[in-house]
């Protein structure tokens, strides 16, 4: 089979971010069909950087460590597009009535890559000793996990306190990958040798690791998913400079790009050559949002007014064609657009580019302007991962100059800027971009909480917002079962946020992989290449 | 350098001979070298350590921000690394474990400092000695051929080519090599030491190596031979209307002979200064270069390490790194004396 390729074209591109729309290249879901054709063998270079520290997830939340572990790891499950649970190491689950009991059914004749066979104390273990304790989301999401009872080596129920839905889209290789219990127990888990000469389950086994270097994994012949993987090796390569990692996709020294790693002009440039193709799929357990902190202990942003008047002021459409050159969609919701099963605008304030209403909501909060034209001053701090942030807070400089406010921007190294806003608490107004999560629950409710205003935590309530509607609204959703009334929930909860803006969304990111035309079926699912490749191919003839 | 004339002039006449060694000029310089770079050292170390901590922010905080962590975690972070304690404390601390060479480890790259250097010095080496040697040899070479063709259409293009070498930025030259000679030639390899996951051993393994480290070797060439080759030339033009060039002459020696043995003799002192100001500048320096090629060398690492406030690792390159600019000095003091009999301990 083959993939139509995004033969890329730049009119066509401009034309479609112009409109502030969607990149105009989509893979349609008929196209995605797999299967046919696939061929063992070969070798997947990627590149990426930074390099990893460990090579399990289940002790960090780290990146590098989120792109190695599921395919050297199993999760309980996978997930399909759209977030729907599929089999991994649980070939079915079912969850009780009250939902406080979750029962797994595990696979059997799993072995680790050490021979040993997996079971249910794996799971039991690895949830209750590895994630609750160390996984920096695992220890707030599978708080209410009580136990894991194994009735028999097959079979995993999860004895729960409360309902937790959010919980069912954290099971992936990524998120929780299950560790072997015999390796593990009883050990200092941070400082067990295996966390760097990894043992798992997964569809490759670990080979080498250079430091800041390289990884090199070969393929598990024992692996349960019936011939596959493809793949012999993979090889990921730790290159700091992002035009050398666009020059080795180019020069044929590298197949693959994931996770957005090559500039967006140069992925833009690269696809308009025939035998490259960008997908924006299998994203969905990672979307992420570059988003405005309004620091509300700040007397000047108090007023709900002033904050509103910056949203009017700032063209977010226009950030997303100038800033990410089209890889996005401008900030709605505290949600992204891609957790498709909660995001709603429907009622939700829009903040349309608008500076004379910004005028006007200044002057009507009593900021009038002084005689040099200036109503207030205050500083931005963006962060300094990835420049994006920095170039869109010198567009915003700009526009608002134009409304009477005199913003400075801020410079630091992340380390600083970290310091910063979250600990320190010394901003104006902090823009960054971060990670929403698989679930809301996950990814967005912590920034809106008000039990999770923690300074010296990064990436937590960094607004210091606190709305006691707002909480019973997150605090709701967190054990709310029905769909329907969880939906319900969200959209009440995107409507407060957005009317009183302690946060402005300023971009719902895209991301996107390049890879060469042989390089076949990456991304199958939701997870794509954060899952565990097993369905990835190398097309020789192409 | 007359301190050095009253030592040579009373060693003790009675002592033995070996003992009369020790006590002689050259012991006694290196021990005044190294209790000199001893300190150098200690200014260094102490200098990096208060510098990287005076920057706000720790390595918790880096790992915080790449990773969710509760404060709890954090906090016990901290303590496991001993980050809580007042900066004079950790200061302490390091330099005890640096007397016991320790080099303490570092968490961000779950090893000790050691073995992540021991790993990178290697590259950095290569690196730096290959190209100290090319671009000294064909430098010089360049430079003596305009100094005889001082004047004439050879020594201006010779001079022309400098110029150009000499003003285009290194990462310039970097980028371009592998834009030719990997984008579109498709012939050299852009990144990293050796082929990653190949398991080449032998020759098989040299070579690649030899290929991957081509282009950073030159790019890291072009500025410093265009240096040579202006001092190189400058130096011979100079050294060629002195008495003892024209007594050669007269001697009536092969030009041949009068210029590679008698004159660029003389005229390599300068040289020599320049290789051991070269070797200091890449040593830890070459990041550029390391970075564009994605080379795991000693500045690259360095650089990171501030980012990642990871003060052992930092501390740990700045104090190889120094000790290394400290032998290469000492080796260069040593040359001047092989070239030129009149320099003399000092």
């Amino acid at each position: 089979m083959t993939k139509p390729s995004f033969q890329l074209n730049r009119r066509a591109v401009i034309k479609g971010m112009s409109a502030g729309a969607a990149m105009p290249f989509v893979l349609s879901p008929s196209s995605r069909a797999l299967g046919s054709g696939a061929k063992h063998g070969g070798t997947l270079t990627t590149v990426a950087w930074p390099g990893t520290t460990f090579m399990n997830s289940a002790i960090t939340t780290s990146g590098p460590e989120a792109f190695l572990s599921p395919k050297m790891f199993d999760g309980l499950l996978g997930y399909d597009f759209g977030m729907q649970g599929k089999p991994a190491l649980a070939t079915s689950w079912n969850i009780s009535e009250d939902g406080l009991r979750v029962t797994f059914n595990l696979r059997p004749n799993v072995k680790w890559h050490d021979g040993q066979p997996f079971t249910a104390r794996d799971v039991a273990f690895t949830f209750m000793e590895v994630i609750k304790v160390h996984h920096g989301r695992g220890r707030t999401l599978f708080a209410d996990l009580l136990d894991v009872e194994t009735p028999d080596d097959l079979t995993a129920v999860f004895v729960l306190k409360r309902p937790a839905p959010a919980m069912m889209k954290a099971l992936d290789g990524r998120e929780s990958p299950i560790l072997p219990s015999h390796l593990y127990a009883g050990t200092d888990i941070m400082e067990n040798p295996h966390n760097i000469d990894p043992v798992g389950t997964g569809a490759f086994k670990f080979v080498s690791h250079e430091r800041g270097v390289s990884v090199v994994m070969e393929r598990n012949p024992d692996y349960w998913d019936g011939d596959r993987p493809y793949l012999d090796r993979i090889i990921v390569q730790y290159i700091s400079d992002a035009s050398t990692r666009t020059a080795m996709l180019e020069a044929g020294q590298a197949d693959v790009v994931f996770l957005n790693f090559l500039p967006a002009l140069d992925m833009l440039r690269i696809a308009e050559k025939s035998e490259f193709e960008i997908d924006l799929k299998g994203y969905e357990t990672s979307v992420s949002q570059q988003q405005m902190d309004f620091n509300l202990e700040r007397p000047v942003l108090q007023d709900v007014r002033v904050r509103q008047a910056i949203a009017h002021a700032i063209d977010r459409a226009w950030i997303v064609k100038n800033v990410w050159h089209g890889f996005g969609e401008p900030g709605a919701t505290p949600l992204h657009h891609e957790q498709v099963s909660f995001y709603n605008t429907d009622g939700v304030p829009g903040y349309e580019f608008d500076p004379s209403k910004s005028e006007a909501l200044l002057d009507e909060a009593g900021h009038k302007r002084g005689a040099n034209g200036v109503r207030f001053e205050l500083t931005i701090d963006p962060t300094p991962y990835g420049n994006e942030s920095v170039i869109a807070a010198e567009y915003m400089r700009e526009q608002m100059r134009q409304i009477g406010i005199d913003l400075k921007i801020r410079t630091q190294d992340f380390a600083v800027f970290i310091k910063r806003v979250w600990s320190d608490r010394d901003f104006d107004l902090a823009l960054y971009t971060a990670a929403m999560g698989a679930d809301p629950t996950i990814g967005v409710q912590r920034f809106y909480w008000s039990k999770n205003f923690k300074p010296g935590v990064a990436f937590s309530n960094g607004s210091s917002y606190s709305n006691p509607e707002v909480d019973a609204l997150l605090e709701a959703s967190q054990v709310e079962l029905d769909l329907a009334t969880r939906q319900q929930q969200f959209h009440e909860f995107q409507k407060i946020a957005m009317t009183e803006l302690p946060t402005l969304p300023i971009v719902s990111t895209t991301r996107a992989t390049i890879a060469h035309r042989k390089v076949k079926d990456h991304t199958v699912d939701a997870l794509g290449s954060l899952g565990n490749l097993a369905h990835c191919w190398i097309d020789e003839s192409a | 350098m007359s301190d050095l004339k009253t030592a040579a002039a009373t060693p003790d006449r009675n002592a033995a001979p070996g003992l009369r060694f020790l006590l002689g000029p050259l012991p006694r310089y290196v021990l005044r070298r190294l209790s000199q770079a001893f300190l150098v050292m200690l200014l260094v170390v102490v200098g990096s350590f208060v510098l990287v901590k005076m920057a706000p922010g720790d390595m918790v905080d880096v790992l915080a921000g790449n990773a969710d962590m509760t404060a709890e975690q954090m906090a016990a972070l901290r303590a496991r690394y001993g980050l809580d304690q007042p900066t004079w404390v950790q200061l302490l601390r390091y330099m005890y474990s640096l007397a016991t060479l320790d080099f303490g480890y570092s968490p961000l790259n779950a090893a000790p400092v050691l073995d992540i250097i021991l790993a990178r010095w290697p590259v950095t080496a290569l690196l730096v000695v290959s190209s100290v040697l090319i671009s000294m040899t064909v430098g010089t070479i360049m430079g003596v051929v305009a100094a005889r063709n001082a004047g004439n259409p050879v020594d201006l293009s010779i001079s022309l080519l400098m110029l150009f070498f000499y003003a285009t930025p290194t990462f310039i030259v970097a980028i371009g090599f592998i834009l030719i000679f990997s984008v579109f030639l498709g012939m050299m390899p852009i990144a990293g030491f050796s082929t990653v996951g190949a398991d080449y051993t032998g020759l098989r393994y040299v070579w690649d190596v030899i290929t991957h480290l081509t282009m950073p070797v030159l790019a890291l060439c072009t500025f410093f031979t265009a240096i040579y080759g202006r001092i190189g030339r400058a130096a011979m033009l100079e050294v060629l209307t002195l008495d003892y060039v024209r007594t050669a002459r007269a001697k009536g020696l092969s030009e041949r002979r009068v210029i590679y043995v008698h004159a660029l003799r003389n005229a390599m002192l300068p040289l020599v200064t320049m290789a051991g100001l070269q070797v200091s500048s890449l040593v830890g320096g070459a990041v550029l270069i390391e970075t564009i090629f994605g080379l795991p060398g000693m500045g690259r690492t360095a650089f990171d390490a501030v980012f990642e406030r990871d003060t052992n690792l930092l501390l740990g390159v700045v104090f190889v790194s120094s000790l290394s600019v400290v032998v290469v000095n000492f080796v260069i003091d040593m040359l001047y004396m092989a070239l030129d009999p009149r320099v003399e301990l000092a």
